[in-house]
């Protein structure tokens, strides 16, 4: 029996050590050496004395917040409305689609579509506004990257609300209860896992869309997966890019202990 | 009243489907434009779909990202399935939730962290960058999808059929090839499937391990799309949103397939919504 185990463990034990232990230690490693390769604790003094990196990580949080909460509120009435749709699963699988479209492309047809003679200029144009730069703002960025986060809010909360047992609902109404007071005190409580696993899914990512500052943002807006990649693939700063890096990876652990839900049950019992 | 709000909120998706789709079908619809820009049509034309298969750069990186997407999906489909099983037979809880919580790791990291700590690692070891790293970088991060689509399988098996089948007088080789991977079969499609996407999609973890030679279709089209529009990428997009369209009627026979109703939706952003995180 033993000698089973040691062989289903085999490859995954060489891919935890070298692909999940390993790079979180060299990441923290890396990050106490200078650009000439000294080791130094100049890179964390640099990042909490100099305003401009706490500036950048204050921006970005804010903006991944921003992100979160606009994606929320368009996503939790599409999943509460999806969840009472009659073909559920086709629906559903028409909110995955776009997810399976390379994101690159899709920050591509914006490119497009928010251009000076583009459609929603055109479109301010007819309602009297006039054209407006909208590509390379803050704005945009804020659009596309909550464009391309939604479906990942939807389907958790879909999944919480699907996950409910009716009856609840039932006896709330029975119990008198009219529908604000069944949504605000049952359904909303009830699916607030799926919330809070949309809130992870979201705002994680939303610190390190790159590509998306670079494309859509116009460099105006740098998030903390910008300035690491700017300090690794740019300037070659890894030091510099790897103290940015476990400050992420800090931030990332700080956003799960205050979402995660500690559940008594297995792990993955769902 | 009641038939009232119900419109309102039909409305509502349509809305936000439209909204979803708009950015797509955008795309689509200038990539038959003969004008050269994504903003004034001209005309209809079949020249951009010629180009992109003329363009031999093009299609020769279409074919890496392919090979890429493929070979990785199979190597972390395999090991995800050992590591799954391994997992499995781990009965001591507190070893068994510390295992689980590494294998997640990867997949709650943001891209920019795997791809630049995986780049340290290749660096460190010394080894070059090109078409393996990327590989590999691949292999590795969709090891845990699976086993996450794996586990739930495993623990949905009757133990005692193993229990029987070792009484029978079945060796471990045939426990496994005869009792296990059969059960488990729609958990290892549905995590090939899932890294198979993972892979196409990937692109900030590429773009930091693919070094200078060796490109997939995301970095070549994030490079493109930095020097302006280009209606040959519309075209392309075209192609693959048919084949994402395809791939995901496919990923739907699959999960029909599979018999347990109660994981049908665990798909979407890295798992994640299925974790839900210890």
């Amino acid at each position: 029996m033993k000698q089973t185990k040691a062989f289903y463990f085999a490859p995954y034990s060489i891919w935890l050590l070298l692909f999940v232990v390993a790079p979180l230690v060299l990441i923290l490693y890396q990050s106490f050496f200078d650009i000439q390769g000294n080791f130094t604790f100049a890179n964390y003094a640099t990042y909490f004395q100099s305003g401009t990196y706490l500036t950048m990580t204050f921006n970005s949080i804010f903006y991944a917040f921003l992100i979160t909460l606009f994606t929320l509120l368009i996503s939790y009435p599409t999943a509460y409305l999806l969840v009472k749709t009659k073909h559920k699963q086709l629906w559903l699988l028409l909110i995955i689609l776009p997810t399976w479209i390379n994101l690159l492309l899709k920050a591509y047809a914006f490119i497009g579509i928010f251009s000076m003679n583009g459609t929603v200029n055109d479109f301010l144009v007819f309602t009297g506004i006039g054209r407006q730069q909208i590509l390379f703002t803050d704005v945009s960025f804020l659009l596309v990257a909550s464009y391309i986060e939604i479906p990942f809010m939807i389907l958790p909360i879909y999944n919480a609300l699907e996950e409910m047992n009716p009856s609840y609902i039932k006896a709330s109404s029975d119990l008198g209860a009219n529908n604000w007071e069944t949504f605000r005190r049952v359904i909303f409580p009830l699916s607030l896992n799926g919330v809070k696993s949309g809130v992870q899914a979201v705002f994680i990512p939303s610190l390190s869309l790159f590509m998306l500052t670079r494309l859509i943002g116009g460099n105006r807006v740098i998030t903390l997966g910008t300035a690491i990649e700017q300090h690794f693939l740019v300037t070659e700063n890894w030091g510099m890019g790897s103290t940015i890096g476990v400050v992420l990876i800090v931030a990332m652990f700080l956003m799960m202990l205050v979402t995660g839900e500690k559940k008594k049950k297995g792990a993955f019992r769902k | 009243m009641a038939k009232k709000t119900f419109k309102w909120s039909n409305l509502y998706l349509l809305l936000v489907f439209a909204l979803l789709y708009a950015p797509i079908m955008y795309l689509i619809f200038y990539s038959f434009n003969d004008g050269g820009t994504m903003t004034s049509f001209t005309g209809f034309t079949w020249d951009n779909y010629t180009a992109v298969f003329e363009d031999s750069r093009l299609m020769g990186i279409v074919l890496d990202t392919l090979l890429v997407a493929l070979l990785s999906s199979l190597l972390a489909a395999i090991i995800g399935t050992l590591g799954a099983i391994g997992v499995y037979l781990v009965k001591q809880r507190k070893t068994r939730n510390t295992l689980l919580s590494m294998n997640n790791i990867l997949l709650v990291s943001p891209d920019v962290i795997i791809g630049a700590s995986f780049l340290i690692l290749f660096t460190f070891i010394g080894f070059r960058l090109g078409f393996t790293s990327v590989l590999l970088s691949h292999v590795a991060f969709s090891i845990p999808i699976v086993v996450l689509m794996v586990l739930p399988k495993l623990q949905e098996m009757n133990p005692t059929m193993i229990k029987a089948a070792h009484d029978l007088g079945a060796n471990n080789w045939q426990v496994l090839t005869k009792i296990v991977l059969p059960a488990i079969t729609p958990g290892i499609l549905a995590g090939y499937f899932m890294a198979f996407t993972y892979s196409l999609d990937d692109f900030a973890v590429t773009f930091f391990v693919t070094g200078n030679g060796f490109s997939t279709l995301a970095v070549e089209i994030y490079s493109r799309a930095r020097q302006g529009v280009s209606l040959e990428i519309n075209a392309l997009s075209t192609l693959m949103f048919l084949f994402a369209l395809i791939l995901v009627v496919g990923y739907y026979f699959i999960q029909q397939y599979s018999i347990n109703k109660k994981h049908k939706q665990q798909h979407g952003r890295k798992g994640k919504e299925a974790v839900t995180l210890l």
